[in-house]
């Protein structure tokens, strides 16, 4: 088998047991993104490959005195472009963070990096996370490896598209409000967001502080538990990073059934608007977890319908206080010509931000702005109280609640971007455990008659990935979803 | 809800966006239609319930010994400055001189 085709799991494997090395890697690697990323368009930054070579040459060279291995050394990564890498730029898919090269690495980075992984590149985003199709990248949009004509999904879409076209083996992504499972679900691939606080965010450019979160993007279950177990952990640096133990997520795959797992469906996320091959694909997958032992039952989550709004207060009033930071002083574009102070910031930030961040800094400013913040914010946050209070409901009475990750399978490149209040609204079925802070994972679940890949989601209660990724793994192996691969053209 | 372009002006000049005509005009109309759609809020019933600013259990603030630590070099935290000057950021002139 190809070496760009193995799994992560596979991959380490081959490495521990000496049947490929460093070099060969790089070499594999390097020359299936010479094949397929002028078509993909996965990544802003690559990185060098004579560095990555001489790299893998001296990791070899020190291996063949002592053969051990650590689970991510030699393996080929890609990191979404919002995560801060020491040395190599990080440009948030902005105009205004142009030049910048961060002098330090995200406490997630650091982790990868003390193992030796290949740091591979850098992907593609919309614009500082904000959009579901990477079409909001001021470095134009990623491609989705399925059918070039469509969007890969966002805000992840180039860490998704990336391991999808196996430009690498795995892939870091955020996730604010959907933004790893949504490219997940559009790309056939597994994307988990952890539990709020279960992974540092420290050295992550800041979006909504509060919903905010790094999580892994790979080939399948097992490979999203090898890289959580990396991730995971509390972290001096990040004051919301959970001190909380951290368990082998691999091991939870002993039990290879659901038996015992009531499972809950939430009505609300079955309603109008849900596209008919997406409900049966879902369906269906229900349908193979009761199989395997699970307990299906219906549940309720009232405040669904009201989530997007909140969000879109929340996320984007936050985003307006974090992003007030880019003032063209410290780092990254400044405006030329400016006669003063003020008129600089005016400017830089004009010429700095996109579209889509301008309109989110307008709003969240308005959600904030004197004699519109009870009304708004204020509000919000009381509704994101009642959305979570849905969630600790339900999950006195069931494990895991299974939804789709999207309406519909990712759609054509262009047929939202004029429509914002379109592209937020495909955000639906994803921010509920946004809000909430709970762990969730997006993984295949069947293919639309075009062939685009639709994804199914599972959620869990706070700081159990363990029990989503054994049911996830449960369901994956009783599938064969994830043997399909893209035909790239 | 209709948001009229001086409202627009206003936000974005708190906003420190010196956004064009065209602009204002296009985020007029957008964001009417997104606030009208966040009215369904409003058909929520939320008295008496505490606004949500963390999902992490706990409200205690996090601190540490007030202790030096390793951190960022002069040379290294003015490397990405887009103006610096004898160790400082440099910036067009704050105060007028007239």
């Amino acid at each position: 088998m190809s070496l760009v085709k193995c799994t992560l799991k596979e991959l380490q494997d081959r490495f521990t047991r000496g049947d490929v090395s460093a070099v060969e890697i790089v070499r594999a690697y390097f020359l299936r993104i010479s094949v397929v990323e002028s078509k993909v368009k996965a990544f802003i930054t690559l990185n060098d490959k004579e560095t990555m070579l001489s790299q893998a040459e001296a990791l070899d060279h020190a291996l063949s005195a002592w053969r051990k291995t650590e689970p991510m050394m030699a393996m080929p990564i890609a990191v979404k472009d919002n995560i801060c890498t020491e040395g190599l730029p990080t440009t948030c898919g902005s105009r205004i963070l142009g030049g910048f090269v961060p002098p330090y690495s995200a406490t997630v980075v650091d982790a990868l990096r003390s193992q030796q992984y290949f740091l591979i590149g850098k992907t593609n985003l919309d614009e500082f996370g904000m959009g579901s199709s990477t079409e909001y990248s001021a470095f134009g949009a990623s491609r989705n490896p399925w059918k070039l004509s469509h969007v890969p999904g966002g805000s992840s879409g180039g860490s998704a598209a990336a391991v999808a076209a196996d430009e690498c083996v795995a892939a870091l992504g955020t996730d604010t409000g959907g933004s790893i499972r949504q490219p997940a679900a559009c790309c056939g691939v597994v994307g988990l967001k952890p539990t709020y606080g279960r992974v540092s965010r420290y050295g992550l450019i800041a979006f909504a502080s509060s919903l905010d979160q790094i999580g892994p993007i790979t080939k399948d279950v097992m490979d999203a538990a090898l890289m959580l177990n990396v991730l995971a952990g509390h972290d001096p640096r990040d004051s919301t990073s959970a001190d909380k133990p951290v368990p082998d997520f691999t091991r939870v795959f002993k039990k290879k059934d659901v038996k015992k797992l009531k499972i809950g469906v939430p009505l609300e996320f079955f309603a109008e608007g849900l596209d008919e091959e997406v409900y049966d694909a879902v369906g269906e997958a229900l349908a193979v977890l009761e199989e395997l032992g699970g307990t299906i039952e219906e549940v309720s989550l009232p405040h669904t319908g009201v989530a997007v709004a909140t969000y879109y207060i929340v996320a984007t009033a936050e985003a307006s206080s974090n992003l007030a930071r880019y003032d063209g002083v410290k780092y990254g574009f400044r405006a030329k010509e400016s006669p003063d102070l003020l008129e600089m910031y005016r400017l830089t930030r004009q010429e700095g931000f996109g579209p889509e961040v301008k309109r989110r800094i307008m709003l969240g400013t308005y959600a904030l702005s004197s004699g519109y913040y009870d009304a708004y914010y204020a509000k919000a946050q009381a509704v994101r109280t009642l959305i979570r209070q849905d969630f600790d409901r339900v999950f006195q009475d069931v494990d895991l609640l299974v939804t789709p990750v999207m309406p519909t399978p990712a759609f054509q490149l262009g047929e939202k971007i004029e429509d914002p209040l379109q592209m937020y609204l495909s955000d639906l079925y994803t921010i509920s455990a946004s809000l909430a802070g709970l762990p969730a994972i997006s993984l295949p679940c069947g293919y639309s008659r075009k062939g685009l890949p639709i994804g199914m989601q599972i959620l869990g209660r706070p700081f159990e990935e363990d029990v989503v990724l054994r049911a996830a793994r449960a369901y994956e192996l009783a599938t064969d979803w994830r043997k399909k691969r893209p035909l790239i053209r | 809800m209709s948001i009229e372009i001086s409202q627009v002006e206003h936000v974005a000049e708190l906003a420190r966006l010196q956004l064009s005509r065209e602009e204002l005009e296009r985020l007029s109309t957008q964001l009417s239609r997104i606030l009208t759609y966040m009215e369904e809020l409003n058909a929520v019933d939320t008295a008496g319930i505490p606004g949500t600013t963390s999902v992490v259990a706990g409200d205690a603030n996090v601190l540490r010994e007030d202790e030096v630590q390793p951190s960022l070099s002069p040379g290294q935290a003015l490397r990405n400055a887009p103006e610096a000057v004898d160790g400082l950021f440099h910036v067009p002139q704050i105060i007028s001189d007239r």
